[in-house]
């Protein structure tokens, strides 16, 4: 048992130093603007860390451990759904980087809240972005370390608890500690984890089912449906693949984990190089990963729920040292996402919410070291919030994580699109479009409407586009002032 | 400025383009190879050969084709405003 758990401590405290060193550097660097520091590291990523801590934050868990256990019960159709992912850093940074690069150093904007109160003006939009983001996001950590932890059960067999305060409190202290920085250069280390991670699995995998062509018809065996596109027993109907396209296609446009990254990189060419790096990086993970739960069955075919597989594939076939440098790829995943997360929740509560409104929108009116103090606060806080509702998670919590990914969808998307790309858009459409959007995803998932195999998030999304037209007419026009600011307009 | 959002715009289509492509060579490669009865598919290196066209070499190409439309078209452009210095970084110039 403690061999698997020292590589894993090891790593955890490497995250540590590097927040500590992070942190150090930066304040010899005499930063000019605290919240631009703490919150965005001051626009400084280059093109690799940019491009890591994209697919960091946007991989999670259910890329580790749920993906590839449904890809175990269902076959190559599940790595083909997940395939639909590949283009997630090439469409947020080419869709939206550029623009939001140049009008996030024109505000100083480092939230999407910022943004979005800087085009819509108005404090409702500001209101209801920022409760929807805690709310989801507290939701999305809680289940992220509840799957961290229970992974450390069932690789270590040390009791759930102990695994949620070693990377708990790890992951909150060094996003406390060291900001943004800390935050993007420890999702570049846990990239480059979960990379090996993923190819030791697979080759693992691979080697126990007697090679590729063997397993393959192996799982033929089982359920011919294993490899075709539509899954066994025909469960992964063509409506629900294309809704994919949607959900987790051109929908993460919406997500503002991943969105937010445009503001904090250095110059074109690094944003250009990360689009290269990130997508040939997000391909093989998800390819390895979702394969290796496929393979997985061939393997193992009698595992009691999918979700076992990638557990019980490195306590097979890996010898407990190397179990323990291997579960550092899922913890990795994990503790990647929640790390942004929680960044993003305190500068919600923070620069959102008190310096807008508290201070004004003048964060000169205290003083930097008590700013600073303060944002430091809120991050120790919202974290240890969430530390401790996984000890024991409410049951609302678990059940809001469910529509969170969607949910955050049905939020964000329009307001940041068609704020960009549409001059007209207003504030009385953004309004009517999140709440519509809000309601009807709720109504359809919670009461699970029958669609005939579509993702509750296709309607959700043309009722929302609708409602932001219709809401764009009533409302008032855009201002020179914001048709300037935005696109230059004389 | 304003020719540096134009830049910006056509990036923003060339990608959704890219995207659209890769959209593309993911459908028909799925459905027009995998359609039929798995026990008439052929293989590539032990896999089925709609999965090996679609996913395993889908994603190399697309990776490929963005390397070089970014080489080509991509403008290293500033991403700060030279004659708006006043505008920005309003809160707390100094520490």
């Amino acid at each position: 048992m403690m061999a698997s758990v020292l590589p894993l401590a090891a790593y955890l405290l490497l995250t540590l130093l590097l927040a500590v060193w992070v942190q150090r550097r930066a304040r010899s660097g005499a930063s000019k603007n605290i919240v631009e520091e703490y919150f965005i590291g001051g626009r400084s990523m280059g093109g690799f860390v940019l491009a890591m801590t994209i697919i960091a934050s946007y991989t999670s868990a259910s890329s580790f451990v749920g993906g590839p256990g449904v890809a175990y019960s269902l076959g190559l159709a599940w790595v083909l759904l997940a395939m639909i992912q590949v283009p997630t850093t090439f469409l947020t940074l080419g869709v939206l980087g550029k623009r939001f690069a140049i009008i996030g150093r024109r505000l100083g904007a480092v939230t999407i809240t910022d943004f979005l109160y800087a085009r819509y003006r108005s404090d409702v939009v500001v209101i209801l972005c920022s409760m929807a983001l805690l709310v989801f996001f507290a939701a999305s950590m809680v289940a992220q370390f509840i799957g961290g932890a229970r992974l450390f059960q069932a690789v270590t067999g040390y009791p759930y608890e102990v695994g949620l305060i070693l990377f708990g409190v790890t992951v909150v202290v060094y996003t406390a500690v060291g900001g943004f920085r800390a935050v993007v250069l420890t999702d570049a280390l846990q990239g480059v984890v979960m990379v090996v991670a993923s190819v030791v699995v697979f080759m693992a995998v691979l080697e126990a089912g007697g090679g590729m062509e063997q397993s393959i018809q192996t799982l033929k065996a089982i359920d011919p449906g294993l490899i075709t596109p539509s899954g066994a027993g025909g469960q992964v109907p063509a409506p629900m693949l294309f809704s994919f396209w949607v959900l987790v296609g051109l929908g993460i446009l919406g997500l503002p984990q991943t969105t937010q990254r445009c503001f904090g990189y250095k110059d074109s060419r690094s944003m250009h190089n990360a689009m290269v790096m990130g997508t040939l990086i997000i391909g093989f993970l998800l390819l390895f990963m979702h394969l290796a739960g496929v393979l997985g069955r061939a393997v193992m075919p009698g595992l009691s729920s999918g979700d076992l597989i990638i557990p019980s594939l490195i306590l097979e076939f890996l010898p407990p040292f190397w179990a323990g440098v291997f579960v550092a790829g899922p913890l990795a995943a994990i503790m990647s996402t929640v790390d942004t997360m929680l960044l993003l929740v305190s500068a919600a509560i923070i620069k959102d919410l008190y310096i807008r409104y508290s201070l004004k929108n003048d964060a000169s009116r205290i003083s930097p070291k008590k700013l600073a103090r303060m944002s430091f606060g809120c991050t120790v806080a919202a974290g240890l919030l969430v530390f401790a509702a996984s000890f024991n998670p409410p049951e609302l919590l678990v059940w809001i994580n469910l529509f969170a990914f969607g949910g955050l969808e049905a939020v964000f998307l329009w307001p940041i699109i068609l704020g960009l790309y549409w001059k007209r858009a207003n504030a009385a459409g953004a309004v009517f479009s999140i709440l519509i959007g809000l309601t009807v995803f709720i109504f359809l998932s919670v009461f699970k409407v029958p669609l005939g195999g579509v993702h509750a998030i296709i309607p959700t999304l043309a009722f929302s586009f609708v409602a932001f037209v219709a809401g764009t007419h009533f409302g008032e026009p855009v201002s020179p002032e914001i048709r300037r600011l935005f696109w230059d307009e004389e | 400025m304003k020719k540096i959002f134009k830049q910006a715009d056509r990036e923003a289509y060339i990608t959704l383009g890219l995207y659209a492509f890769f959209f593309l060579w993911w459908t028909l490669f799925a459905f027009g190879l995998g359609s039929g009865d798995p026990d008439e598919y052929s293989y590539v290196f032990g896999l089925p050969a709609w999965f090996f066209y679609s996913c395993v070499v889908g994603y190399p190409v697309v990776t490929l084709i963005l390397w070089l439309v970014v080489r080509r078209w991509f403008a290293d452009i500033p991403l700060d405003d030279i004659d708006a210095g006043e505008n920005t970084q309003k809160e707390g110039d100094d520490a």
